[in-house]
């Protein structure tokens, strides 16, 4: 567990740079984490970012099929818009716990 | 984990030879896990595991209810085999299974396949195979790039960092 500024903004995140408290979360702390991924934030990326915070808020477990079928994106625009590892790379931009899924 | 950092998976080869759900769904996970962690993927079916490609198959897998040390009734009673030999059994057991992981929002096998390719994830079949079951090109699902040989199989897989997995 470690401090780190975003945005001005002092936020705790795991050792692999996940927010602690998606509750932190703003859409700057959001733009600086992908630049760190390598990402120039869109506004297609913060559909997607909004559609996964707003499921896992609920409670409700993430996975590449279900982002897939959201309506919001298609699995290959996903893997385009967060090249490599999209749940995982996803995830840390939008706040939350690193993913758990296998699916 | 300072081995991830000094010799990470990049590319995993994975041979599918049979045609059982738990056999035809390791695989899949395997590929379409590796995909999501941004590892190359690339799948090959053989033999009886042709069927998971197979059109008119892959959405028919059943598991094995005879010879299944494994299986157990609802509850976790022993399956006697010879419950396994009845008419419908086996078609009833593989339902129950697709059922169960449709919840864990595990998807059907072509679905699945459309995942794994949509994320640069690759599936080949054994021509071998392929000809020994007189199969052709249009038998099988859109999903598969191409038919190879063994040999065309060892040469996608040339590369550092490269595991090959026979499931």
């Amino acid at each position: 567990m470690a401090e780190k500024i975003y945005a001005g903004k002092s936020v705790s995140v795991t050792d692999d740079g996940y927010l602690t408290d998606a509750s932190q979360w703003t859409k700057e702390i959001a733009a600086e984490i992908a630049k760190e991924e390598g990402i120039d934030i869109t506004d297609k990326h913060y559909a997607v970012i909004d559609f996964i915070r707003e499921k896992t808020l609920k409670g409700e477990a993430l996975t590449i099929r279900s982002i897939g079928k959201s309506g919001v994106v298609d699995t290959k625009g996903f893997y385009d818009l967060f090249p490599g590892a999209p749940l995982k790379k996803a995830s840390r931009i939008a706040g939350i716990a690193k993913p758990s899924s296998c699916v | 984990m300072a081995n991830t950092i000094d010799h990470p998976v990049k590319k995993v080869m994975i041979i599918c030879a049979k045609a059982s759900i738990e056999d035809v769904y390791a695989a899949l996970v395997m590929a379409n896990g590796a995909v999501m962690e941004g590892i190359e993927a690339k799948v090959f079916f053989t033999f009886f595991g042709l069927d998971a490609i197979t059109k008119k198959q892959m959405k028919k897998l059943h598991t094995g209810t005879v010879g299944n040390p494994g299986m157990r009734m609802p509850g976790g009673l022993p399956f006697p085999t010879i419950l396994g030999m009845l008419p419908g059994v086996e078609a009833g057991v593989s339902a129950m299974m697709k059922s169960q992981m449709e919840k864990l929002d595990i998807p059907p096998v072509d679905e699945f396949l459309e995942l794994i390719t949509a994320g640069g994830g690759e599936i080949y079949a054994c021509k071998l195979a392929v000809e020994m079951f007189k199969l052709k090109k249009e038998d099988f699902s859109e999903h598969v790039k191409d038919i190879i040989t063994i040999g065309q199989f060892y040469e996608l897989a040339a590369g550092e960092g490269t595991q090959i997995i026979f499931t």
